[in-house]
């Protein structure tokens, strides 16, 4: 064992045999075949149509034969025909952006509340938090699962919360020193310019800072970023993993030895697959990750495609948990970017763009990391229609699209007018996207 | 009384007015008046040139690649010496119009007067208004004599 003293939030779950889990999580997917079945129509015609009966799938290897779900089919289906259980039973709605302006929803009933719960608990107390410890919430509170999430699983352990949601980095810090906030949550590069801005103000982590660990997560980063995160705030700094359409954040966590995250396998069943064949992948190979939930009851997913890219392994881990690690996320299998935490896909500004009357929809994305803070600029290609010999009636425009682009992704975008025919034209599908963040 | 003016977007990047400039010069087109207004991101040209060679130009810039477009602007003649210009701009001011930009020529139709571009938010009652008090305007004659 390691030196390091590990806290598990509920050991006869988290420390279950693999042949124990293997038999838990057969009944439960049974049980949540069954549900989806009888209860979403659209999931029951996709197994109609590929001859597969709840009957047929007996074990957690007969997950193969079922048909996969995706983010599209959240739009398709907004906001509530993918519910298994009557609206009445809905406590909660959490949503992200869609891929066309849309935000997806995603109804949790009283029970999917508590799982989600006690999965960001175990996140936490994984991190060390006990009912002893202060924890900072400094995700949005909202739709945004990562406030929610953060709160509800360290009000779960009991311990106390300060609820800050995102933003107003000098509050933050007056609250963190005052307070003796010992735990922190929000996005990684939000705790760098956090630990940035401490420094600066000629605060000593340690003396005038109560903070041990942190939970980041809902954007990508690297190993490099968490040693600067770690000796920037002098903590432990972990790793969460999660997504609206499964619960929210705490699908998977890291724990103090850090080495991938460790899945919450009693609450979700993990994947891997080729996505180009959709063929299942043994433990160990890269490839795209599939999650089905099978303890929700309101809006269950059933090989539920992220579109991320990782690798699994059951390798036991240092701490004693028995659930399996993925890796670090390594890219995605489409075009969808994460900045500042909020999902970006280019058809969103596309969209934007060809609303916005007079604007080819020629456009580069240009995603850059600036002190700590993901940036977007999005160049537009000038089109006579928008053209006129004043300065006011072009910055007009501008301004026009970048607050439908607000609107619509949710984040500020620097928005640019190049000259036309300025955007190298490819064939086949066009390079939307430059993205100069060192992952 | 209106004369035709030629704006074309540039991007503010170097060598793009020398390339602009260029292509209109080398098919003798004559740029009498020029100014730019620039903004950080991109720029505009506003240009006065012969009528007579207005759609050549347009057409020329199009076939480029630029995006141009003509409109009409009224030209202003007022004394060529100190406070020459405050007497047509008090016009301006006492009849509410406001000047969204305004630029002068490189050249004089007369000795002894200048030459003022103007684009005012409502062009119509602006010249009216300076016919009203007198204010000489150069027709597109004048200009394509220069």
């Amino acid at each position: 064992m390691s030196e390091k003293k590990h806290l598990i939030y509920r050991p006869e779950r988290e420390c279950m045999s693999r042949d124990e889990l293997h038999a838990w999580q057969s009944e439960k997917l049974r049980e949540t075949v069954q549900r989806e079945y009888d209860n979403v129509p659209m999931y029951r015609a996709r197994m109609d149509e590929k001859g597969v009966k709840p009957a047929d799938i007996r074990t957690v290897e007969d997950i193969k034969y079922l048909p996969f779900m995706q983010k599209t089919d959240l739009r398709d289906y907004y906001p509530f025909d993918l519910l298994a259980c009557p609206q009445s039973e809905i406590v909660r709605i959490q949503g992200s952006s869609g891929t066309t302006g849309k935000p997806i929803v995603s109804g949790y009933t009283r029970n999917d509340v508590d799982v989600w719960s006690e999965m960001m608990a175990r996140t936490l107390t994984a991190a060390g938090c006990t009912k002893d410890d202060k924890v900072q919430v400094a995700y949005g509170l909202g739709l945004f699962t990562g406030g929610f999430g953060a709160y509800q699983g360290a009000d779960r352990i009991g311990a106390m919360v300060v609820p800050m949601s995102s933003g107003n980095t000098q509050r933050q810090i007056m609250m963190m020193k005052d307070l003796g906030v010992t735990l922190l949550c929000c996005t990684p590069s939000y705790a760098t310019y956090l630990g940035e801005t401490i420094r600066e103000m000629g605060l000593v982590p340690g003396k005038d800072l109560k903070l041990k660990a942190g939970c980041f997560g809902a954007e990508p980063w690297t190993e490099a970023m968490r040693v600067h995160l770690e000796e920037l705030l002098g903590i432990d700094a972990c790793d969460i993993y999660g997504l609206t359409e499964i619960a929210g954040p705490g699908v998977a966590f890291s724990c103090l030895e850090k080495n991938g995250m460790h899945i919450n396998e009693d609450q979700v069943i993990a994947e891997i697959i080729d996505p180009a064949t959709g063929e299942p992948l043994p433990y160990g190979e890269s490839g795209e990750l599939v999650f089905t939930t099978i303890t929700k009851t309101g809006m269950p997913m059933l090989r539920y495609r992220t579109h991320d890219i990782c690798s699994l392994t059951d390798k036991p881990c240092e701490c004693g948990r028995t659930f399996a690690r993925m890796s670090r996320i390594t890219g995605r299998t489409d075009d969808m970017l994460i900045i500042r935490g909020v999902n970006v896909f280019p058809s969103q500004i596309e969209t934007v763009l060809v609303k916005t009357q007079g604007v080819a929809p020629h456009y580069m994305l240009i995603v850059d990391r600036v002190n700590n803070s993901d940036t977007l600029e999005v160049q537009v290609e000038m089109t006579e229609e928008m053209f006129s010999d004043t300065v006011g009636h072009i910055e007009n425009v501008r301004r026009y699209i970048t607050e439908q682009i607000k609107s619509v992704v949710g984040i500020h975008a620097k928005v640019t007018l190049n000259a036309p025919k300025s955007m190298a034209r490819s064939e086949g599908k066009a390079k939307r996207v430059i993205d100069n963040r060192k992952l | 009384m209106f004369i035709k003016q030629l704006s074309v977007f540039l991007e503010n990047n170097p060598g793009t007015l020398r390339a602009m400039t260029e292509l209109l010069g080398k098919d003798g087109i004559d740029l009498l008046a020029l100014s730019i207004a620039d903004t950080q991101s991109f720029g505009i040209v506003r240009t006065i040139i012969h009528s007579g060679q207005v759609d050549r130009a347009l057409n020329l810039l199009k076939e480029n690649g630029y995006i141009a477009k003509v409109n009409h602007v009224i030209c202003a003649a007022v004394p060529d010496k100190p406070l020459g210009l405050s007497s047509l701009l008090a016009v301006i001011e006492k009849s509410c119009l406001s000047v969204e930009y305004m630029y002068s020529f490189l050249r004089a139709a007369k000795p002894g007067t200048a030459h003022m571009i103007l684009r005012l938010d409502d062009g119509k009652k602006a010249e009216e208004i300076f016919e009203q008090n007198g204010v000489v305007m150069l027709s597109q004659e004048d200009v394509d004599g220069m």
